[in-house]
């Protein structure tokens, strides 16, 4: 088998003093699909956080490599710039800057990271025009401050659209599918199928099976209080949404 | 030392040149023109020694004086959110004639300090040998390019010159306008500027003539050494338009720690002047040590029908400001516009804003304040508006922002609002924020440095203000704010 494209050796992490995350053992190679179930408050968007190096969460023990580089002594930026990609639960606004603007600077960031010339407006608005279809986004929204009034669906539209252009390694997807209406849960989905591939692996994380469906995982975890107490393949995803959290719940003494 | 006991100067109308020299000789000036500077202090002889130089009419130094005494009536205003120790203004000197300094031949002697920062400006080269006071003649080509601009204007009989020269060629008009928006009796500072302003630009445009060229842009740098008490007059008659842009994102030294300067705008029927103004005066350093006092009386009167005066500023620079570019909106149909970014860093301090005053029927004011802190800077918004009884149907529109960046800085603001006729629509929003730790994550995600990240969310932040600068103005303006707020967060 080939060397992983992600591995994560007994992670600690907390946050304000409490321990949140209790030693995750996880390893994804790339082309593949990976889910991870769990209830609110089980540690999930923390997981997201600690790949893609937020401050606020501490790492205490453990160690995350990726494709042969350790993650955990890297900067955010320099995780994104060598392909990690977060789509976030709750997107961020920033008034005043363009989609189109701020996706430029995203993209030639990581460009000049890899020691690639700058795109200019004219070349990197070409590049951009097929991804917008990806989603389904009208070339208006790239004249839209980021994320600034946009609806819940939009904004998560709107990951997938930077995820399609930024072209990550690895995709974490926090939540996509919550608060989407079907059709743009479809919507969505269809996006990130459309993303899969065999130099791309996912980290798809929800709470619900439904989105599921859609994007098909190759394997699914179940997170509970800061462990993964149990992987298998998509049918655990069902088995999920018959029973619920609570056996496992019960197994772990919350 | 001049001493108030020495008998005073008869001023001799006819001949101002032998008043000039006899104050030299009584007084021991030194007699070399290039170097000559009036020894600290401010009297009646200093003001008529000054009016004497530049050759005044009488009407002008009997202005100059009239305004000196009132000021000696009048005590320097402590109501600003402003603080500093006491300005001694005997101790300042309020004549001095351009010095020529050694100067450099080339770049290759300027501080490479002060080329760096030209450099992030993106100030272009031959500017940058000008900024740095490289000897004139080793930049022979922009002098050039102002000279032939200048051709263009007369054309068409627009004025634009040094106030100093338009009292010479022009002196009716001067006379005329001179005072007509702000009086010599306005305020402390304003009323100091007129008993000693030394110069300053004036601009005529004539009816009906859209100027066709953004004034200073390729100037600015020839009127850039006007001093410590500017003085400018803008004269728009009807149905002219003309936009002014005033100052430059160089960083500007200057020994003089104080400035008063004075601006006045005049629009008749249907008239437009757009006045830009970037400023960025030396700040003070890191501790707050040094930095320029900048204390500015900016109006605008929108004397005719449909009138427009637009105020827009950058200011990054001085150590304290104290600043409200105003519009009186007397025509009827007249507008008024403020659009403000102001930056304070480090122990900067900024007490801002403007006043819209609405008198004719129909009129409208907009006002977009937008206030930066980083570091221990202290940012204030004051705004008034007044409707007063006549303005039928008047509008205002004020939206202030303030953006705080670090725990120690501060953000104020002071809406003074004073409505006497019930048909006014008035609007008014106001936010405080922080560059939050999520939007700086956010864009770290994506690969962008937290250096980039702030400068983007702060040119988003100020993006309403920016759009309203002449395209060129506005990406310097842009450059500035983020040489300013350099190493402020991260
Ligand atoms: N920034 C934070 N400050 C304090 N507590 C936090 C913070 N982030 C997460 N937590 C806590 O950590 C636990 C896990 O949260 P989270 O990772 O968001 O769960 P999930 O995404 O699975 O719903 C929760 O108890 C939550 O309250
Ligand atoms: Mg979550």
């Amino acid at each position: 088998m080939s060397n992983p494209l992600l591995e994560i050796r007994d992670l600690h992490a907390r946050v304000e003093g409490h321990e949140i995350l209790k030693g995750i053992n996880l390893t994804i190679h790339s082309g593949e699909v990976h889910s991870i179930m769990g209830p609110n408050g089980s540690g999930k968007s923390t997981l997201a956080q600690v790949l893609a190096g937020r401050e606020t969460y501490e790492v205490t023990a453990g160690e995350v490599w990726m494709e042969g580089k350790n993650l955990l002594e890297l900067d955010p930026e320099e995780r994104a710039c060598v392909g990690l990609f977060l789509a976030f639960q709750y997107p961020v606004e920033i008034p005043g800057v363009s989609t189109q603007y701020f996706l430029k600077a995203a993209v030639n960031a990581v460009r000049k990271y890899r020691g690639q010339d700058e795109l200019d407006a004219v070349d990197f608005l070409e590049r951009i025009k097929e991804k917008l279809a990806l989603v389904d986004m009208d070339e208006r929204f790239l004249n839209r401050a980021l994320n600034e009034g946009f609806s819940g669906g939009e904004k998560k539209r709107n990951e997938v659209f930077q995820m399609a252009v930024l072209e990550p390694r690895l995709a974490v997807l926090d939540e996509t599918d919550s608060g989407l209406d079907i059709d743009a849960l479809r919507i969505v989905a269809d996006g990130v199928n459309r993303l899969r591939g065999a130099d791309r692996a996912f980290l798809v994380i929800t709470h619900y099976q439904r989105l599921l469906n859609y994007i098909v995982p190759d394997f699914v975890h179940v997170l509970i209080d800061g462990r993964i107490v149990r992987s298998g393949g998509k049918e655990l995803a069902l088995e999920l949404e018959q029973h619920g959290y609570a056996n496992y719940e019960a197994g772990v003494g919350v | 030392m001049v001493s108030q006991q020495e008998q005073s100067l008869t001023p001799t109308e006819h001949d101002p040149l032998q008043q000039w020299s006899q104050s030299e000789y009584k007084y021991g000036f030194y007699t070399d023109i290039e170097t000559e500077t009036v020894p600290p202090g401010l009297n009646e002889d200093v003001i008529r020694l000054i009016s004497a130089k530049k050759q005044e009419p009488q009407w002008l130094l009997d202005w100059r004086l009239k305004a000196y005494h009132h000021w000696l009536t009048m005590t320097e205003p402590q109501w600003p959110n402003l603080h500093y120790p006491p300005i001694d203004y005997q101790a300042i000197s309020y004549y001095s004639a351009p010095k020529i300094k050694k100067q450099p031949q080339s770049l290759d002697e300027v501080d490479p300090e002060l080329l760096r920062t030209y450099e992030k400006l993106g100030i272009p080269l031959h500017e940058r040998e000008i900024l740095a006071g490289v000897a004139v003649d080793a930049v022979f080509d922009s002098v050039s390019v102002a000279t032939t601009f200048k051709g263009k204007l007369a054309e068409q009989g627009i004025i634009f010159c040094s106030i100093s020269e338009a009292v010479h060629q022009y002196p009716d008009l001067v006379r005329e306008y001179l005072g007509s928006v702000v009086p010599y009796s306005d305020n402390f500072f304003a009323t100091l500027n007129s008993a000693v302003f030394t110069d300053g630009s004036f601009v005529y445009v004539p009816r009906g003539v859209r100027c066709p060229m953004e004034l200073s842009t390729y100037f600015r740098i020839n009127a850039m050494a006007t001093g410590q008490f500017e003085r400018t007059l803008i004269v728009a008659e009807a149905g002219s338009f003309v936009s002014y842009l005033e100052g430059c994102t160089a960083p500007m030294r200057d020994e003089n720690q104080l400035h008063a300067a004075v601006v006045e705008l005049l629009a008749l029927d249907d008239a437009t002047i757009k006045y830009s103004t970037i400023q960025n005066w030396y700040p003070g350093d890191k501790e707050g040590k040094g930095g320029i006092y900048n204390f500015v009386t900016k109006r605008g009167k929108c004397q005719g029908r449909n009138s427009h005066i637009s105020w827009t500023q950058v200011e990054t620079g001085s150590a304290i400001t104290w600043k409200y570019p105003s519009c009186i909106l007397q025509g009827d149909g007249s507008v008024g516009e403020f659009y403000s970014v102001a930056l304070t860093n480090h122990y900067q301090q900024a007490d801002t804003g403007t006043k819209m005053i609405h008198i004719g029927r129909d009129t409208s004011s907009t006002i977009v304040s937008k206030g930066i802190s980083a570091g221990f800077g202290q940012n204030t918004y004051r705004g008034q508006v007044k409707i007063l009884k006549a303005a039928e149907n008047a509008r205002n529109y004020t939206q202030c922002d303030s953006m705080l960046m670090g725990e120690q800085c501060g953000a104020h603001t002071f809406p003074y609002i004073e409505v006497k006729n019930s048909t006014a629509r008035m609007e008014h929003e106001a936010t405080t924020s922080k560059i939050g730790e999520d939007q700086l994550f956010y864009c770290n995600q994506r690969g962008i440095s937290n250096e980039d990240a702030v400068n983007m969310i702060v040119n988003g932040f100020c993006r309403e203000v920016l759009r309203e600068l002449p395209m060129e103005f506005a990406v310097e303006a842009q450059k500035l704010l983020e040489v300013s707020l350099e190493g402020s967060v991260g």
